[in-house]
């Protein structure tokens, strides 16, 4: 059995750790400290960890004013109330005077569950991937997510880090390097290439994995950081491979599949496919339930990814 | 109680008369702006900054510098007067406000703008900010103090109200707040749009430490931050009693100059009632 552990838990953890080495770092939540797991944080160091209350609005303008002031706030709720909630706060009061603020979303996409539509965010990347000056981050596993915690303390600058709820499978070498800004590439491949985010990663191997039974070789990247984007390595894959199909726990619109669309319909036009959500709210039920529900496992992918080399040459 | 000597009162007097004519030159050179309610704040503006923050034109980011967040950015002709006035940017910058590719830009801009503590221009945002900058201050066990204002009409803003709470939740002595209660938003009358009274109530169910005072007379603004300084364990608003378009007659109480510039004979009229 392989090692499962949820991505908010490596954040709680690895915030930690980030404390005892640094005494600028500030944490910020909005009565959600349990599950965000910065309850980890507020434990250890009561007077750097400010619970703002149901108040996520208030929470961001905080944490732009401890900025502000030369403290790194990370500030942390679930991807619909940081994202939507807070909105115009994160852009007028963070992004536009670029100030060094990490928003840590924890619950984001289908996988949240069973709390349904209301709290499930599958538009928050395409939110904070328009904002100029904002980094987008969305670690694959709990070990990238410690590495990418680490990389967001030790840059400049507004980010938004996507987590998740449950427990993932560990699918990056933790020997693998983190650099933001730099796409993974997992798996070489000549026939296609699946692009993947977040916990789409781990189900992208898995199709590799499949398409290989079928004699087709895929390319697999994980795509941590949306913004900026390696526009050099997809660019690379897509004009070796003719085909690319992205895979995000998100909206098919503005997220990961939007930005890879966008790159290589301007330089570089191969048939891309985008499996997500696709233009729906999503429901109650267990992750597992809702990922097939909503087209996200290696069967679906499979089937673009087929739909896909069968494209090549006539995009 | 008068704090401020004849001679203090007369140069803090003649600033407020020259940066009110710094105010309505810019507007007039950038054929737009908000002169309502620049007029209505600059003596609060004038106050803190020759009598009450500690800061350095020439060392604007010194860490240790107490700090100003104008949550009420559209009057920020207003800041832009004041700051030139003390040497934190050239004052030719005032002729490029509002202009492209200018220092001085619609709504303060930090990034921009040397002095600008704080971006604002969207409303009901920088009471949030200076709570999180007077956190940063204990954290760093600095005596240095937050200043903010805000608009009558701003707080209308429902985030205002997140952040009074934070700021009373913390207890943070060590910001002063102060509102321009000038009466008049862009559709008109505040008690007509959405009344905010019974307002010091408000405050002070909310934990704060409330003030009330003529926000045109330097007396009694610096008693009322002298108080505010010496209040422990919660923080202080200061409602400013003042006119919008104050200084200029015929702007006096008029919603029609919230967010409008005068042309050039409305200018030299401006300007010859405030010799």
């Amino acid at each position: 059995m392989q090692e499962q552990k949820a991505t908010r838990e490596a954040y709680g953890q690895a915030l930690l750790e980030l404390g005892r080495r640094r005494n600028d770092v500030v944490v910020l939540d909005a009565d959600l400290s349990k599950s965000t797991r910065t309850s980890l944080f507020a434990a250890e160091f009561p007077l750097r960890f400010f619970n703002l209350g149901i108040a996520e609005a208030d929470m961001m303008g905080t944490a732009a004013g401890l900025a502000a002031s030369g403290y790194i706030p990370f500030a942390s709720t679930f991807g619909v109330f940081a994202t939507g909630r807070a909105y115009d706060q994160i852009r007028n009061s963070i992004a536009y005077p670029r100030l060094n603020v990490k928003i840590v979303a924890t619950h984001t996409g289908v996988t949240v569950g069973e709390d349904g539509a209301s709290h499930q965010a599958l538009e928050d990347i395409a939110l904070m991937r328009v904002l100029p000056n904002m980094t987008v981050v969305v670690p694959a596993d709990a070990h990238q997510t410690a590495q990418a915690v680490a990389a967001v303390a030790a840059y400049d600058g507004p980010v938004y880090l996507r987590l998740g709820r449950p427990k993932v499978p560990a699918v990056i070498p933790p020997e693998q390097p983190f650099h933001l800004g730099k796409g993974q590439l997992l798996r070489p491949g000549r026939d296609l290439t699946l692009v993947a985010t977040g916990i789409m990663v781990g189900v992208a191997l898995e199709t590799a994995a499949l398409l290989q039974a079928e004699g087709l070789e895929a390319a697999v990247l994980n795509i941590h950081t949306i913004k900026p984007l390696d526009g050099e390595l997809l660019l690379e894959q897509a004009a070796r491979t003719g085909a690319v199909v992205t895979a995000e726990e998100h909206s098919i619109y503005g997220g990961l599949g939007g930005a890879v669309a966008e790159l290589l319909g301007e330089n570089c036009p191969v048939p891309v496919l985008r499996v997500g959500v696709r233009d729906t709210f999503g429901q109650s039920g267990t992750p597992e339930e809702l990922m097939q529900k909503y087209g996200l496992t290696a069967q679906d992918l499979l089937a673009s990814a087929r739909r896909a080399v069968e494209r090549k040459g006539k995009a | 109680m008068n704090l401020l000597s004849q001679t203090d009162l007369e140069l803090l007097s003649s600033k407020a008369v020259s940066l009110r004519r710094d105010i309505l030159r810019m507007v007039y050179n950038a054929a737009s702006g908000h002169p309502g309610g620049a007029l209505s704040v600059i003596d609060i503006l004038v106050l803190l900054y020759y009598k009450v923050m500690r800061v350095d034109p020439l060392n604007h980011a010194d860490r240790e510098r107490d700090r100003l967040v104008f949550s009420k950015g559209h009057a920020c002709p207003a800041l832009y007067a004041v700051l030139a006035d003390r040497g934190f940017f050239p004052s030719a910058y005032l002729e490029q406000f509002r202009k492209i590719d200018s220092p001085l830009q619609g709504h303060p801009d930090m990034r921009k703008t040397p002095g600008v503590d704080f971006s604002t221009g969207s409303l009901g945002q920088g009471l949030s900010a200076a709570n999180g900058m007077a956190l940063a201050a204990r954290l760093d066990g600095s005596p240095r103090r937050i200043y903010a204002v805000l608009g009558d009409g701003e707080i209308q803003e429902g985030q205002v109200w997140e952040a009074a709470m934070t700021s009373a939740h913390y207890r943070l002595d060590n910001l002063t707040a102060f509102l321009d209660y000038n009466g008049l938003q862009i559709d008109g009358w505040v008690r007509e749009i959405k009344t905010l009274e019974p307002l010091a109530a408000k405050w002070r169910a909310f934990g704060w430490h409330v003030l009330e005072c003529d926000g045109h007379d330097f007396s009694a603004l610096l008693e009322a931050v002298y108080r505010a300084r010496a209040n422990r364990g919660a923080p202080t608003m200061i409602i400013a009693r003042t006119i919008k378009g104050k200084g200029v007659p015929f702007m006096e109480n008029r919603v029609e100059w919230h967010g409008t510039a005068p042309n050039r004979e409305e200018l030299a009229r401006a300007l010859a009632a405030l010799e």
